[in-house]
């Protein structure tokens, strides 16, 4: 590994996991070009099998993770799904299924309910089944992720509907939020893109306008103040046209653990784009991955930090963002998230923001996500020497 | 916002239980009552963490009051500072009452 200066870490003041994300799997039967999955999921061999995961459930609560994401992928192709909720629920955690809805169906919102599964979050691609299908490359998925959403609250569930915002869709917030009123949403997430993996590879088709993001904005507060509290509405801003880094994780490795369809244990869902040798849950207890490891030391508390972080007076608010992003816009993990005005690097993102907000005739190309494309990126990827592209379960 | 405060001021007969979409639980690790809900956690510190613990749809929250006074009987007269609590974990819907 790069970029991971060792340091001495007081263990007294690492805090436990509280979140566990369990990505069971990078199958997914939607090609999503803004997914958050790393770009060579094709790289990574057979996924965690059952007694492996029940495993690293029992570890992780007994660390005092209480919040437990079931994500992926898409998590439902798994099907010893129920069994997790079931083994979930005894233990403790307080279970979120996150999911697309498709591969689902009444009779399995049910039978999870019954297993102790305690809320899901159903995705959307847009308000429409048209721009949904060319979003998600699947036809049927709207109707479907409508019908679903329905059964969630027949079911008795809370639900959290999320729709990750783009230059596509971003002009429909006030159709979107009344899709979710009509489907009785108890949570509505508004997230818009975060450019990592495949957002990343897609920021030029992606990025939405300043016009587009004031718009969106204006509107949500509008519905808000309009509807009140009664749906609850989160707009999660693109941070690039932030002038501060987003606190991001809280800090790193500081109470968040996801563990990976391969096993790999990682400080936050995009840590594969750094270039670290992540532990793994197969080889490596979890107690010993999240207190001992190098790769969850490296970027903890702030001795690791370079100017401007070093002597700013907001280390300890932003803990200098986002490690994957410093890493992916600047070539070192240890700059300062160049989100940051104070950043040598914001250049970068104000590029982008240029891209953004010029008048442009033909819409970018996009790179959908899925088996193919990302072995054809591995494949066209002259860095990578030691690639396996063999028995890879995704597909 | 003042809809809500007026709604929720507390008479002490109601019967306050956890809302049905949170898990209120006693976590060991961090050494707290939470309250659980989609993708997040409220830790509750230790005064609320013992009233909301309380809350269980029968008690009243006069029996309430006499249960948390005799449970710590050195803290003085608790029946304000419950009754306050109670106002704001009704307004962040914490609880519900009937």
């Amino acid at each position: 590994m790069k970029s991971a200066g060792s340091q001495s870490t007081d263990r007294a003041a690492i805090g436990p996991p509280l979140w566990l994300l369990a990505e069971l799997t990078y199958r997914c039967p939607l090609q999503c070009p803004y997914c958050s999955n790393p770009l060579d999921i094709a790289n990574y061999g057979a996924e965690l099998d059952t007694e492996h995961w029940l495993s690293v459930l029992t570890q992780a609560r007994e660390l005092g993770a209480a919040q437990l994401g079931f994500s992926g992928g898409e998590p439902l192709v798994r099907k010893d799904l129920e069994v997790l909720v079931e083994s979930a629920r005894s233990l403790g955690f307080y279970s979120n299924l996150i999911t697309s809805g498709v591969g689902l169906s009444d009779q399995r919102v049910g039978a999870l309910r019954e297993a102790g599964l305690d809320h899901i979050q159903v995705s959307f691609q847009s308000s429409d089944s048209e721009l949904n299908a060319l979003l998600s490359g699947s036809h049927k998925a709207f109707e479907h992720k409508l019908a679903m959403a329905r059964s969630v609250k027949a079911h008795g569930y809370p639900m959290v509907l999320n729709f990750v915002l783009h230059r596509h869709n971003i002009d429909q917030v006030d159709k979107i939020l009344e899709l979710c009123a009509q489907l009785n949403a108890d949570y509505v997430e508004l997230a818009n893109t975060q450019y990592h993996g495949w957002a990343l590879k897609n920021r030029e088709a992606l990025m939405p306008s300043e016009e587009q993001l004031g718009r969106a904005e204006a509107v949500t507060n509008a519905y808000r103040k309009q509807h009140g509290e009664a749906m609850k509405i989160y707009f999660v801003i693109p941070d690039y046209y932030e002038q501060r880094p987003k606190p991001c994780m809280n800090g790193w490795a500081s109470m968040f653990l996801t563990v990976a369809p391969d096993g790999a244990a990682l400080p936050c869902h995009s840590a594969r784009d750094l270039p670290i040798a992540f532990p793994n849950v197969r080889d490596t207890p979890v107690r010993d991955i999240w207190y001992h490891s190098e790769p969850f030391n490296a970027y903890r508390g702030n001795d690791w930090m370079q100017e401007p972080c070093r002597s700013c007076p907001e280390k300890d608010i932003d803990f200098g963002g986002c490690r994957c992003q410093a890493y992916l816009l600047t070539g070192d993990a240890r700059n300062a998230d160049p989100v940051c005005d104070k950043s040598p690097h914001r250049e970068r993102i104000d590029e982008a923001l240029l891209q953004a907000n010029h008048y442009r005739q033909e819409p970018s190309p996009m790179l959908f996500r899925n088996m193919a494309n990302s072995r054809d990126l591995i494949s066209s990827d002259t860095n990578s020497s030691d690639i396996i592209t063999s028995d890879t379960a995704g597909d | 916002m003042s809809e809500l405060l007026q709604t929720s001021g507390m008479d002490r007969t109601q019967v306050p239980r956890i809302e049905k979409h949170f898990r209120f639980q006693w976590e060991p690790a961090q050494d707290c009552y939470v309250l659980l809900y989609p993708e997040g956690m409220i830790k509750m510190n230790g005064s609320a963490g013992e009233i909301l613990a309380v809350c269980d749809g029968e008690r009243s929250i006069d029996d309430i009051i006499d249960l948390l006074q005799t449970k710590f009987p050195d803290a003085g007269d608790l029946a304000d500072d419950i009754l306050e609590f109670l106002t704001v974990a009704h307004e962040k819907r914490w609880i519900a009452v009937n």
